[in-house]
């Protein structure tokens, strides 16, 4: 309106726009528009239906004031460092064994990778089952000899949130293996061909030469592995129930059975808009290291 | 009242034609082999009637996989035929927004009142004085199962009360049976120690005052004290048996590898799946033998209003055979609940039934704390409890906490 | 191209003879393999057992003989409620989610990477960052506003919401992997066709396409996967007659008739898994090339 020259401005890149309609939508009315929905119902006291009777802070003063919510969140760091911390490990140190012209290469690499073909359902099914103290490995051992094996994390309050890490790697760690094998796959030949003039041991080629190189990579892998580790729920479910007592309840399951178990909407926002700002805490940093330096990509 | 006899009428004019047979989603999360039992007997009843029930069962205890699927089906404008649905105060913002079928005229017609009993029954699904749902059921939380076998093997008398349980126990445990299984689901232990526990030890008055009446002293004071320091030796002896789900815990019971289960009156249907007999094979004891009462629970069904008249029809056909009297006896007697309506012959009512049957016909009534409690606050008392079940909490301590959920309760 | 390195390993090369480390690299592999296969021998051995065999065993035990009624039960007897069908429905109802939901999700997802990638406009990247943003969102908190929004569309209860929901929610790891990959496409095959005269879907259709087919690959064994091991989208979006697979694995293992029964919810879990596992089994090799050609930008 302002300028002639506006429309043009506009109508530049038009077809790009065009095809960029789905993923604006999704970004402002899903994305952003549900967010900003769930944020502002966070101040009601919505039960069972999102109804808009302002209460202020209370839905949050009650949150932070329950055991099971502070109890959840510790069980997430737990678990969540954990997963991190040894996905990424082990990810890449198969990643690296494989990279190491080895025969059948092909058949370990599908070993790790199929159980993130599988849901986590089946997951915490299967794990539940293997770590079963009547039955599961403790009862294998104990089979062979060792009487006194004792190994059943699950029904261990102290131990639960380690029998269900056990699980969350067994799927989870195959796709970080993948990926970093890409990632070494993709450094130049020369740097070890250099590496191997200059007489560096291997492991010090990995540590200060490749893995510097990878950055991307590790960025694609730690991106994938905190989104899983901030929505875990389902294996949870599957798994333990959030039990033994409250030994592996996690934020998003408190989110969901706020809403419906106790069927208190207000409740399960407030404690979502916390797993937000936590989300954005890792988040915008991030995206402003990554995005805010460059144009795009290239 | 009488433009409805009209419609009444009409609908049955044309279902004998047959032409309006339609076919009605039931959706419920009863799965254990008892409850499926229960529920196939108001399918036979509504499928005799040419209607057609399509069964929807969400299994997951409580409904928590359920009413997420209810609910959005609900607000996405794609209603089922019938749902089961946690009756009170939580419904009251899907009637204010006009989801369920006001079934007043109905009851009015067939005149529920007169024969529903206790007619309170019938509260818990009115809002604003129109009625919404169809209780089917009573159940009570107020009993102890307990093995007969098991303490013959452990050579001391089938105890009838829960002191006498508590001094056998030794005895269980010397002849390598766990005196008390009670399953790792939250609601369990939570029903066990705040329903049972508490009206049998506390006394029906006490209980009342706290879940009634939201008397956070009463929960604070020594008369509750006592209530805790018994679920915290019921914790430790059901130390032995590790189970989850309650019918697992009920099959533990059945199998002689436990001696006893607090649960439910719905346990009884499993126990009847299994062809044990109340009395020769298992003993029943309301409110623990200390405090006789039962609690008014129970299950009712509600219908999402729909746009499609021979649904609706069928939905009316179906709420009034829910309550019918042929119904209610062949449902109830397989779900081990007691019936409704206060006219039902129950002759083929075994020992259990009969027991709970005389409490009522005595007036030795509670409100369910279904009922009395908002979702909201009874979720968080299961937080809590399961929190104590599985730690070394003291019973002072989850005391303090449970008077704090009650002062806060709504 | 970075596809054509992957086929080598590249790391340190041991000689080709039993040194020291590499018997370290086939140990620690072996053991690694031994953790990922356990489960899965655990489940198959399970669900060819009877009860009372498990009752007696351990889980790694050998069944006396194999006995597949658990596997029949699974798949056509099972019940939840009062149908006795098994997982055989919901068999058919995840494929015809599955499939137009895997096309959908990748069409939209692709021609968002490629405007992303190639034809930059202002604004792009603020879309983009939001859409990250969205992978860490917990899927409950936006289940009623979607609900509202696919009624308000009118498509809600049908195969069609269902299709938009999992469109939604596949773009934002989706969309990541297209841009990275086109982004990595050397840039002189884009000027040329431009040069030539190529509008935006000129040359999506006639150059971009016919060279993304390893991320391609990628996308569908990432939706495929994703799409029919969803239970949440699953259950509050569909109807029952329309409930996929994992609804029904949940309501077997969920309904207990007395006692557990380990080995039908253990045929009944691999039963789920089969069709994302012969994915991976046999597209595995396609999937790690995929990946190495659309993560190692980052």
């Amino acid at each position: 309106m302002a300028s002639a020259t506006r429309p043009n401005q506009l109508l530049r890149n038009m077809s790009s726009k065009i095809a960029s309609i789905p993923m604006a939508l999704t970004a402002i009315v899903i994305f952003v528009g549900c967010t900003l929905w769930t944020v502002a119902y966070s101040f009601t006291g919505s039960r069972l239906l999102p109804r808009w009777r302002w209460v202020g802070l209370d839905q949050y003063d009650r949150l932070w004031d329950t055991d099971r919510w502070i109890i959840s969140m510790q069980n997430l760091a737990i678990y969540g460092f954990c997963m991190m911390a040894f996905s990424l490990f082990l990810g890449f140190l198969m990643a690296a064994l494989l990279d190491q012209k080895i025969r059948g290469e092909n058949v370990f690499r599908t070993i790790f990778l199929y159980p993130y073909a599988l849901s986590f359902v089946v997951t915490g099914l299967t794990w539940q089952w293997m770590l079963n103290p009547s039955f599961g490995l403790q009862k294998v051992v104990r089979d062979w000899g060792w009487e006194s094996f004792t190994f059943a994390p699950l029904t261990n309050p102290d131990w639960a949130i380690y029998g269900v890490l056990m699980a969350g790697l067994w799927q989870g760690t195959g796709l970080v293996m993948v990926i970093m094998l890409a990632g070494l796959r993709g450094i130049d030949e020369d740097v070890w061909k250099a590496a191997r003039v200059d007489g560096i041991p291997a492991w010090k080629t990995y540590v200060y030469i490749v893995i510097p190189m990878m950055r991307p990579i590790f960025v694609t892998a730690i991106v994938l592995v905190a989104t899983a580790i901030i929505k875990v729920f389902d294996l949870i479910v599957a798994q333990t129930q959030g039990g033994p007592g409250l030994a592996t309840e996690v934020p998003a399951k408190y989110v969901y059975e706020m809403m419906f178990r106790n069927q208190n909407l207000g409740q399960g926002f407030a404690a979502s808009t916390m797993m937000l700002c936590f989300v954005l805490i890792i988040i915008v940093p991030w995206s402003i290291y990554e995005f805010g330096g460059r144009r795009n990509g290239r | 009242m009488k433009h409805l006899t009209k419609v009444l009428a009409t609908t049955a004019l044309v279902s004998a034609s047959a032409a309006t047979a339609a076919e009605l989603e039931v959706v419920h999360w009863w799965t254990s082999g008892g409850e499926a039992a229960a529920v196939a007997e108001f399918a036979k009843a509504l499928d005799a009637t040419g209607h057609t029930w399509v069964d929807g069962a969400i299994a997951g205890g409580g409904g928590t996989n359920a009413i997420p699927a209810v609910v959005s089906r609900l607000l996405g404008g794609d209603p089922m035929g019938a749902t089961q649905f946690n009756h009170g105060r939580q419904t009251e913002d899907l009637i204010q927004e006009g989801l369920f079928l006001d079934l007043t005229d109905l009851a009015e017609q067939e005149g529920w009142r007169d024969f529903v009993f206790p007619s309170s029954l019938l509260d818990s699904c009115t809002y604003d004085g129109r009625l919404y749902c169809v209780p089917v059921n009573i159940h009570s939380w107020q009993w102890i199962w307990l093995n007969n076998d098991a303490f013959a093997k452990a050579g001391t008398d089938v105890p009838s009360n829960w002191d006498e349980f508590v001094a056998a126990a030794p005895a269980l445990r010397e002849a390598g049976v766990a005196p008390l299984a009670v399953g790792s689901q939250a609601w369990q232990q939570a029903g066990a120690i705040t329903e049972v526990l508490a009206v049998a030890i506390a006394g029906p008055e006490a209980w009342e005052q706290v879940n009634v009446a939201k008397d956070a002293d009463v929960a604070a004071g020594p008369a509750y004290a006592a209530v805790f320091e018994a679920a915290a030796a019921a914790r430790d002896l059901a130390a032995d048996i590790t189970v989850t789900d309650w019918n697992l815990a009920t099959a533990a019971v059945i199998e002689g590898q436990a001696a006893a289960q607090i649960m439910g009156d719905w346990a009884q249907g499993e126990f009847a799946v299994a062809e044990a007999v109340a009395g020769e094979d298992y003993t029943c004891l309301p409110g623990l033998g200390v405090n006789p009462v039962l609690s008014l629970g129970g299950d009712a069904f509600y219908f999402p209003k729909n746009s499609d008249a021979d649904v609706e029809a069928a939905q009316l056909e179906l709420a009034s055979l829910m309550i019918s009297k042929e119904v209610q006896v062949d449902f109830n007697l397989k779900k081990g609940s007691l019936p409704v309506r206060g006219d039902v012959d129950l002759s083929a009512a075994n020992d259990c039934m009969n027991k709970g049957l005389g409490l009522l016909a005595d007036g030795k009534i509670l409100a369910g704390a279904n009922i009395a409690l908002s979702q909201d606050t009874i979720g968080q008392v299961n937080d809590l409890i399961v929190q104590f079940w599985n730690s070394d909490m003291s019973a002072a301590e989850v005391q303090e906490k449970y008077a704090g959920i009650i002062a806060r309760a709504d | 191209m970075a596809a054509s390195s992957t086929n080598t390993p590249s790391g340190a090369k041991p000689k080709n003879t039993w040194t020291l480390g590499s018997v370290f690299v086939y140990g620690t592999l072996i053991i690694l393999a031994l953790y990922y296969l356990a489960p899965l021998y655990v489940m198959i051995v399970t669900s060819l057992k009877t009860l009372p065999e498990i009752r007696q065993g351990n889980v790694f035990a050998l069944p006396d003989a194999v006995n597949l009624d658990a596997w029949f039960k699974a798949w056509a007897t099972a019940c939840t409620g009062l149908n006795c069908d098994g997982l055989s429905r919901g068999f058919w109802n995840s494929v015809i989610i599955t499939v137009p939901s895997v096309i959908v999700s990748i069409a939209v997802a692709s021609v968002n990477g490629y405007a992303l990638a190639n034809w930059p406009y202002r604004g792009a990247n603020v879309f983009f960052t939001i859409l990250i943003f969205g992978a860490f969102i917990p899927y409950q908190l936006m289940l009623y506003p979607i609900v509202i929004i696919l009624r308000n569309l009118g498509v809600y209860g049908d195969l069609v919401g269902l299709i938009i929901v999992h469109t939604i929610f596949g773009m934002p790891i989706l969309t990541l992997l297209f841009r990275n990959y086109f982004s990595s496409l050397p840039e002189e095959l884009f000027k040329a066709a431009r040069v030539d005269g190529a509008g935006f879907w000129g040359i999506f259709f006639k150059v971009m396409l016919p060279m993304s087919v390893p991320i391609l690959v990628v996308a569908v064994i990432l939706q495929i996967t994703g799409i029919w091991n969803d239970f949440l989208f699953g259950i509050v979006y569909a109807r029952p007659e329309t409930y996929p697979m994992t609804v029904q694995l949940n309501n077997i293992v969920n309904s207990t008739f007395g006692e557990k029964e380990y080995n039908v919810n253990m045929a009944a879990t691999i039963l789920t898994g089969l069709v994302p596992l012969t994915v991976y089994f046999v597209s595995g090799k396609l999937f790690v090339r995929g990946i190495a050609a659309g993560a190692v930008k980052g």
